[in-house]
């Protein structure tokens, strides 16, 4: 789910971290609030529910108002008792989940958007607004279209981060990596424990960047697929390890996480500025220009470089590769390490303008498999032009399609493409029944 | 320590009506991988449809289960159609792919807002389901089996699917011996030899998905007769692996793998789970919460489904030569 942060209001410390960013945007901590909406599951506002906010040496109440709103302004970012005095809920209306009556809940920056549960009867809904949308609806269709042009550049570039390792390692390799989620996953776990040791995440990050590769990416090839291919393990028996691998990793970051999502603690809240109709946030643009040059980077090693040529050469034809003498081994030791270091910079940049969670990377997973299918599984190039369509076409069906089934979208035209082109849109013509 | 509540427990699920919708779901995948061959990640899709067919027709259209069940195989017919006829043609990893995101599909629709009036939304359905099947009942309220705990409604569904896993099993037998089970078997091992022997491949391939789609949706009906609620989340793609990972337990390629692959699974991760359970509660593991025994039966799953296919990929009953898994 996308997080937006109200476009004002912004505190002093993010500002001394982004130092250089500083100049143009407005102070106002006064926009520090935790809102919401409370509706009925029919749709109906639920009008006149106190809600308390407490914290120490501050207590403030309030009701929503006619169209069910509130909003609590609190002095500064820090943790919060948020109180729902069910007693003021209408007749027949009931938290659909006791636990939400009173819980503890963690203010950064800008507004904090609360989700109650509300039940009638057996019936059920999401009685808040999720934000997603809501502050571009004003801006007419030009501004919606722009706006979603952007976000789906954004996206796609993040998707081209994955889908390149992705890519690259099915085309030296022939795997299909069911568990390249959990490189993005580990990547960013890998920043999170890094940011909770004390170190600033804009140093935390690259270390992290590092550590996945040779220990994600080196070590697993090392430890698990240079063994496997020693023993001639078909490429469909390979991908059903990928699958319980995926799991047991997946689960593995679930029980020594937990399952409630992370924050780094810096740039956890920004707020996003305004070009023209588009509003996007600085550190997602900023993610974006390193993400852009990490992929440009590695596109003119593959043209250019020894190596790189030589996992080109491997992609085409692995035996006629060896019988020139080059080291096939070492060029997939070097992918995989390149593959896992991409991963882990896409979970660390999807962690930085969203959530950290253990099913961050399962959840990209298909969507990255879409990209590479579009744009030809086994060429980097087709990982690239696949994963910008993919994001724009996710971001902009949502115009036509409600905002939760814009994946089902990509996954439906990942599925349209195979019948008409299955080789994808830059994929060589082959095809075994 | 309990250990008798333990072993109980264990053997009680172990042939309970979660193992028979397993069971039911890993024949259908026995049928597709083990023995034609087909990639199938997608299972758990045809085990939804069964379900939400069950759902969707008695409690929100309020009509019997005997309506349901052949409405439930005609559309489970109809999505292994739509999933075959564009990736048939295509490579073992192109119709993994497209199967496993075909499952999520179905998932997002069944969830979504937009067809909450139909299909219930992320609250799924819940209500009677299948009262004319529990009319039928011939235990009486008070019955009560030694050593297992079954609920009198329990007890009926395990009978009733035990049987129908016995009939579908044999049925299974005569029909991967007779020419048809050749041919799918040499698509199998070498796809290209069977084509140019002038067998239509595709068709057979289809064929296989679309009987090993049915025995999943039979799962589902089960799952929603048994259960009385269908919920979009239970329908993750990790349902799938578990059936993948009982039919390497149990042999893949081998009529009675799924059986004995589900009663094995679920007796070890029952087991497991409530030996743990029992640990922390006696205070042996404080490391571990309650809640950690989930995360940690999962982590098993996937290094059991990661070992077998290394170390054993035949299974632990299985013929090795029964399998050449790399015709791609």
């Amino acid at each position: 789910m996308r997080r937006r942060f109200a476009t004002v209001s912004m505190l002093a410390c993010l500002l001394a971290a982004l130092g250089f960013l500083a100049a143009p945007m407005a102070m106002a901590a006064d926009d520090v609030a935790i809102v919401g909406t409370l509706v009925s599951p029919d749709g109906k506002p639920v009008v006149g529910v106190a809600i308390t906010v407490e914290a120490e040496g501050f207590s403030q109440a309030a009701t929503t108002g006619a169209d069910g709103k509130f909003s609590i302004p609190v002095p500064k970012g820090g943790t919060y008792q948020v109180t729902v005095d069910e007693t003021t809920l209408p007749a027949g209306v009931t938290l659909a989940n006791p636990d939400d009556a009173s819980r503890s809940i963690l203010v950064l920056n800008g507004q904090k958007r609360l989700l109650f549960k509300l039940s009638v009867g057996g019936e059920s809904t999401n009685g808040s607004s999720d934000g997603a949308g809501t502050d571009t609806s004003d801006n007419g269709l030009v501004g919606q279209v722009s706006q979603l042009l952007v976000d789906g550049v954004l996206f796609g570039i993040l998707i081209a981060l994955g889908a390149v390792g992705l890519n690259l390692i099915f085309g030296t390799t022939g795997l299909t990596n069911f568990s390249h989620g959990e490189l993005l996953t580990l990547g960013a776990f890998t920043a999170i424990v890094l940011n909770e040791l004390g170190i600033n995440i804009l140093i935390a990050a690259p270390l992290a960047v590092v550590i996945s590769a040779l220990l994600f990416g080196w070590g697993q090839n090392k430890l698990l697929w240079k063994p496997l291919r020693r023993r001639r393990t078909g490429l469909i028996a390979s991908m059903v390890v990928t699958i319980g691998l995926a799991i047991t990793l997946r689960y593995t970051i679930l029980l020594l996480f937990g399952g409630s999502p992370r924050s780094y603690q810096q740039f956890a809240g920004q707020a996003g500025f305004e070009i023209g109709p588009v509003s996007v946030t600085p550190k997602s643009l900023i993610l974006a220009a390193i993400a852009s040059v990490a992929i440009a980077a590695t596109v003119l090693w593959l043209q250019r470089s020894r190596i790189g040529k030589a996992t080109r050469a491997v992609s085409d034809n692995p035996a006629l590769a060896s019988a020139t003498g080059i080291d096939v081994e070492r060029v997939i030791s070097v992918v995989w390490t390149l593959g896992a270091g991409l991963a882990a910079f896409a979970g660390i940049y999807l962690g930085l303008t969203q959530d950290v969670s253990w099913n961050m990377g399962q959840r990209l997973l298909l969507v990255m498999f879409a990209a590479v299918t579009l744009g030809g599984l086994g060429t980097i190039y087709g990982a690239i032009v696949g994963a910008l369509v993919v994001g724009m076409f996710i971001q902009l069906s949502t115009l036509i399609i409600p905002t939760e089934m814009k994946t089902v979208g990509a996954l439906f035209l990942m599925i349209v493409i195979l019948l008409v082109r299955p080789q994808g849109i830059l994929g060589r013509r082959e095809r075994v029944g | 320590m309990d250990l008798g509540f333990v072993f109980g427990q264990s053997i009680t699920q172990a042939i309970g009506v979660t193992a028979i919708i397993y069971c039911l779901a890993a024949m259908g995948v026995n049928m597709q991988f083990g023995y034609t061959g087909l990639l199938n990640f997608g299972q758990v899709a045809f085990v939804a449809v069964g379900a939400y067919s069950v759902g969707v027709i008695v409690v929100t259209l309020g009509l019997t289960l005997w309506l349901a069940i052949p409405i439930s195989i005609f559309a489970s017919v109809v999505l292994a159609l739509v999933l075959g006829i564009p990736t048939l043609r295509l490579r073992a990893d192109y119709l993994a792919i497209v199967t496993i995101a075909a499952s999520e599909i179905v998932r997002q629709l069944v969830r979504s807002i937009a067809l909450r009036d139909v299909l219930g939304g992320a609250n799924g359905i819940n209500g009677k389901m299948g009262q004319e099947f529990h009319d039928l009942n011939p235990f009486p309220a008070d019955f009560e089996l030694p050593f297992l705990t079954y609920t009198r409604q329990d007890l009926w569904v395990v009978i009733v699917g035990w049987a129908l896993i016995a009939v579908l099993t044999l049925l299974i037998w005569l029909l991967v011996r007779s020419p048809w089970g050749r041919v799918i078997k040499g698509i199998r091992e070498d796809e290209n030899a069977v084509v140019s022997l002038g067998k239509n491949t595709y068709v057979y391939k289809m064929q296989a998905l679309i009987l090993g789609g049915l025995l999943g949706t039979l799962g589902g009906v089960i799952w929603a007769v048994a259960k009385q609620s269908v919920q979009p989340d239970n329908f993750v793609p990790d349902v799938t692996f578990f059936a993948y990972t009982i039919v390497l337990l149990g042999g893949a390629a081998r009529v009675f793998g799924p059986i004995i692959g589900a009663i094995i699974f679920w007796f070890l991760l029952v087991f497991v789970g409530e030996f743990l359970n029992q640990a922390i509660q006696a205070g042996w593991l404080d490391f571990l919460e309650p809640t950690d025994i989930g995360p940690i039966r999962f982590i098993l799953v996937g290094i059991g489904l990661m070992s077998l296919m290394i170390f054993r990929p035949q299974g632990i009953f299985g013929d090795k030569k029964e399998l050449a898994l790399d015709g791609r």
